[in-house]
């Protein structure tokens, strides 16, 4: 008998009399922060990383700012522009020399403080914002949600999901957080809000 | 050669050593008093903390429950989405599968991500009898392999070490495997986190082929998902071109909706965080991005016998986040080591005797190594009832002795007992003897001596009730 066979053979001989729920459990609902992106700049920076909330028209400058002086790696599809390396493929060993990196986010999580990047136009693949030490991810207002659940809701599993929650930790030492691994070292979180005046969510 | 747990004295022999390790001791006390803090803080800021529990514990138990066509979903998932399905009836077969790949691709090393089912298969111990270094790149796990060392906690397995120990290992070890330590290491913690990162990342850069655990399988979509902090996570499921996730059966989700309660529950009742810096979650091989080549391998190694156990089968709701550890008096006190398994703490008291079935030594006395207080159900976040799988435990010890020729002196004891009982004027023989004897004597005689070892007798009261009734009528 194959090993599938045998496995699932022993699994319906211990469930023998059970019976499963067959609907999905809901999930009680989670935090409803009156001032959202106010949060989500709270819980961000809680993590030691920086967030700023900046009009649309300055995003520049403050991806500017952030930068100070390094160049970064930019993604294909990013909405805002910087001027910087190109993703050709680089290999991983290429990446490791590359300062810094500017991304987009699929959306943020401000009871969490999280970005979660799906690796759209704009965002990169996996490596992009992982191997540089500098990490700028520019988010627009309208992405942030309040709970995980939210998010849950509205993520597509289909993509590949990296869900970052300040710079890369560590507690293995006397359970003590020390900031700073093998992810990038510092993140630079920059909140977009529409410019009083447009109706366009970009400017 | 790392360390291995096999051949490790039953809980009271190891415990007995472990206590007079004052040095482990204040280590152990200062990590658990630290991470109980943030724990506490971090569930506080949750109202609906209880509510939570409750779904993440139906969750769970809504997969167990299917197990087998939730297996086979995640198989389909899996497969529609390029990656191969391997399953493994036990350690054997699972490490075969991972060294069978590694061949295929000429692999002399491959990286990992801290998990607890590659160290209860011995995978490292498996490659490495086959030429193939395994290198762990979490944080804690390189300063166990590196010290030639066991872990003792789930989440953090070098939590009995301090960081004067951690910088003595890194300066003296890293050389022999990779980049040194840099000169003049302190032991300022994020200096042995940098010095972990360089040492690391030539790894990372060069390695083909990574092997992962999971925290949870999606069957809906077969999405696997990796929660960690370092980043050496990420670092392990992106670069190389070749992953291997070694996944427990009991890992399984329905669905991708259904992860929602999990990932609320799990960094706050692991780190004492709102959420882990980085979780990874990918569907089977992503085309342009990360391993081309992904295999899956869905590991039973006992589980269906947990499953089996209708009081034990809750404990393969357990999502790994060791908060039963950091909360409970006796693991404090003897640290992980002490329970001779991968999986220390409250939950190996139970899961380690639910997988292997009782029978031996060590495996037996596990559920012994507990004072039943309950901590560790109040702290589990999927609502685990670790004490009452004990006692159930602690009765299939007792039954598995029933036809020894020679009984246990708990069997002795209970058998005299239930005679003395039986009589009314036996009874009240052994009370007047017993208590005059107890006043005398703090410490019982003979082989009943090793029962008050670690307790004193309690002082019995100057007259039985029984007595009193006699005297009294009931009046008072």
């Amino acid at each position: 008998m194959s090993a599938r066979e045998e496995i699932l053979g022993r699994v319906r001989r211990a469930l023998d009399g059970v019976t499963a729920d067959p609907t999905p459990v809901p999930a009680p609902s989670g935090a409803r922060p009156e001032d959202l992106i106010g949060h989500f700049v709270e819980r961000v920076t809680d993590y030691r990383a920086t967030a700023i909330v900046v009009a649309a028209d300055q995003v520049p400058a403050a991806i500017e700012t952030a930068l100070a002086g390094r160049t970064p790696i930019v993604p294909a599809g990013l909405a805002w522009p910087v001027g910087g390396i190109s993703d050709t493929g680089q290999s991983a060993a290429e990446l490791d020399a590359v300062e810094a990196v500017v991304t987009g986010a699929a959306l943020g999580i401000a009871e969490t403080g999280t970005l979660v990047l799906d690796h759209g136009p704009g965002q990169g693949r996996r490596a992009l914002s992982l191997v540089p030490d500098v990490h700028i991810c520019v988010v627009r207002a309208d992405q942030v949600v309040a709970d995980v659940s939210d998010a849950i809701a509205l993520l597509d599993p289909d993509r590949p999901q990296t869900w970052i929650s300040g710079p890369s930790a560590t507690s293995d030492i006397e359970l003590d957080r020390v900031e700073g691994v093998h992810g990038p070292r510092q993140l630079h979180v920059i909140v977009v809000v529409p410019c009083p005046e447009s109706d366009n969510p970009l400017l | 050669m790392t360390a291995t747990f096999v051949g490790m004295p039953a809980f009271p022999t190891a415990a007995r050593e472990k206590l007079a390790d004052s040095q482990l001791r204040g280590n152990l006390a200062r990590a658990t008093g630290t991470i109980r803090a943030k724990r506490a803080a971090a569930v506080a800021e949750v109202p609906e903390w209880e509510s939570l529990r409750l779904a993440g514990a139906a969750v769970k138990d809504r997969a167990l429950h299917d197990l087998d066509r939730q297996l086979v979903r995640l198989e389909a998932s899996l497969t529609a989405r390029g990656a191969t399905v391997h399953w493994a009836r036990d350690a054997a077969d699972a490490n075969a599968i991972v060294v069978d790949v590694a061949r295929a691709h000429d692999a002399d090393e491959v990286v990992k991500v801290k998990s607890m089912v590659t160290q209860e298969i011995g995978l490292n111990e498996a490659l490495e009898a086959e030429g193939i270094a395994a290198w762990e790149t979490d944080l804690a796990e390189l300063i166990v392999q590196l010290g030639d060392d066991l872990p003792s906690h789930i989440l953090v397995p070098a939590i009995h070490r301090n960081r004067a120990e951690i910088r003595e290992i890194f300066d003296r070890r890293m050389a022999d495997v990779g980049r040194p330590a840099p000169d003049g290491l302190t032991d300022d913690p994020a200096a042995l986190a940098e010095a972990a990162r360089e040492h690391l990342r030539e790894k990372f850069l060069r390695s083909t082929m990574a092997v992962s655990g999971a925290n949870f399988a999606v069957a809906e979509t077969g999405t696997l998902v990796v929660v960690e902090s370092e980043g050496n996570g990420r670092m392990c499921l992106t670069l190389p071109k070749v992953l291997v996730s070694v996944v427990g059966i009991e890992k399984v989700v329905p669905t991708w909706a259904e992860l929602d309660p999990l990932l609320r529950l799990l960094p706050r009742s692991s780190t004492g965080e709102r959420m882990n810096p980085y979780t990874s979650m990918w569907t089977g091989v992503i085309p342009g991005d990360g391993p081309q080549e992904v295999h899956v391998v869905l590991l039973d190694n006992g589980r269906t016998r947990a499953l089996a156990d209708e009081v034990g089968r809750q404990a393969l709701r357990c999502i790994r986040c060791s908060a039963c550890l950091n909360v409970c008096p006796v693991y404090e006190r003897t640290g992980g080591h002490a329970y001779g398994s991968v999986y220390p703490g409250p939950i190996g008291a139970i899961l380690n005797p639910l997988l292997r079935g009782t029978g031996d030594a060590q495996t037996d006395s596990l559920p012994y190594a507990s004072t039943l207080c309950g901590a560790c159900f109040e702290a589990c976040p999927v609502r685990i009832d670790i004490p009452s799988v004990l006692v159930d435990l602690r009765a299939q010890v007792v039954d598995g002795h029933r036809g020894d020729a020679v009984p246990k002196p708990e069997a002795a004891a209970m058998s005299a007992v239930s005679w003395v009982f039986g009589r009314p004027r036996r009874l009240a023989a052994a009370e007047r003897v017993s208590g005059l004897a107890t006043r005398l004597a703090r410490r019982l005689p003979g082989p009943a001596a090793a029962w008050t070892d670690a307790r004193d007798l309690p002082t019995p009261p100057r007259e039985s009730f029984r007595a009193w009734w006699r005297r009294t009528g009931g009046g008072g």
